[in-house]
């Protein structure tokens, strides 16, 4: 029988030093807090030198989303990784474009 | 101008009625028949006004959020999301882009900028000590 999906659901991959975080779901304040929990606690015990950040399947996101990856792209500076977000979709980049966040070239 | 239709809502100041609040509104305005661009576009600003509610008019402590919805007869949707929390000192600060008061909380700082990037009008009323009301307005193109 296949399992039920969950609305919110975030899967995890790690390989070549590499730790890909693929959210599905939606990204608020209540959704991130949950968010970064899981991300944070799989970076620092993989301590990959890259996290990205799948972006794919987020149906919706607010200024939320922003401080979420402002948040990791900090902590991947503090155990020396780097930080990319890959497959935004176009109405999410709307909210990504108002950040500073294009200056730090980690938006793909 | 005449209402066409309107309704109101008051929930808890919970982080997980952030997504009943915009789907609540979504779904009123469902009826004039939205692109899924206009929904985007107010889900997110919902989203931002009740988030801050949550997060700076209670400062995550218990309240009620009040919300009220109209269609004027120029398909105008307005929206007041209302709390009576601390309320903001100062309105014009609190909307300049990246300001936050809880930058501890990963809070970047950009949700009237995204209010006033997703509506037509938002319009913030605010006394310290009694709450804050934001109105946002939309145009949903007939």
């Amino acid at each position: 029988m296949p399992q039920e999906r969950k609305i919110n659901m975030l899967q995890t991959d790690y390989h070549d030093n590499v730790l890909t975080a693929y959210i599905d779901g939606e990204i608020d304040h209540d959704t991130a807090a949950r968010l970064r929990i899981s991300i944070d606690g799989a970076a620092q015990s993989l301590k990959p030198g890259l996290l990205c950040l799948d972006f794919g399947a987020v149906r919706f996101m607010d200024s939320s989303g922003v401080g979420l990856v402002m948040g990791r792209y900090r902590q991947m500076k503090l155990i020396g990784g780097r930080l990319r977000v890959v497959n935004i979709p176009g109405h999410i980049y709307r909210i990504f474009a108002m950040s500073g966040l294009e200056g730090l070239g980690v938006l793909r | 101008m005449n209402i066409r239709n309107e309704m109101k809502l008051s929930f808890p100041s919970k982080s997980c009625n952030e997504s009943f609040a915009r789907a609540a509104v979504a779904a009123f305005v469902m009826n004039l028949d939205p692109t899924v661009e206009e929904i985007s576009d107010l889900k997110t600003a919902v989203s931002e006004a009740v988030t801050n509610c949550i997060v700076h008019g209670y400062r995550r402590g218990s309240g009620t959020i009040f919300i009220t919805a109209k269609v004027l007869e120029d398909n105008r949707v307005v929206v007041k999301i209302r709390d009576k929390g601390c309320g903001i000192e100062d309105i014009k600060q609190a909307m300049q882009p990246l300001f936050t008061t809880a930058p501890d909380e990963e809070r970047a700082g950009l949700g009237f900028a995204v209010m006033q990037s997703f509506c037509d009008a938002v319009k913030v009323s605010s006394k310290p000590q009694k709450g804050t009301t934001v109105t946002l307005e939309k145009y949903i193109a007939v």
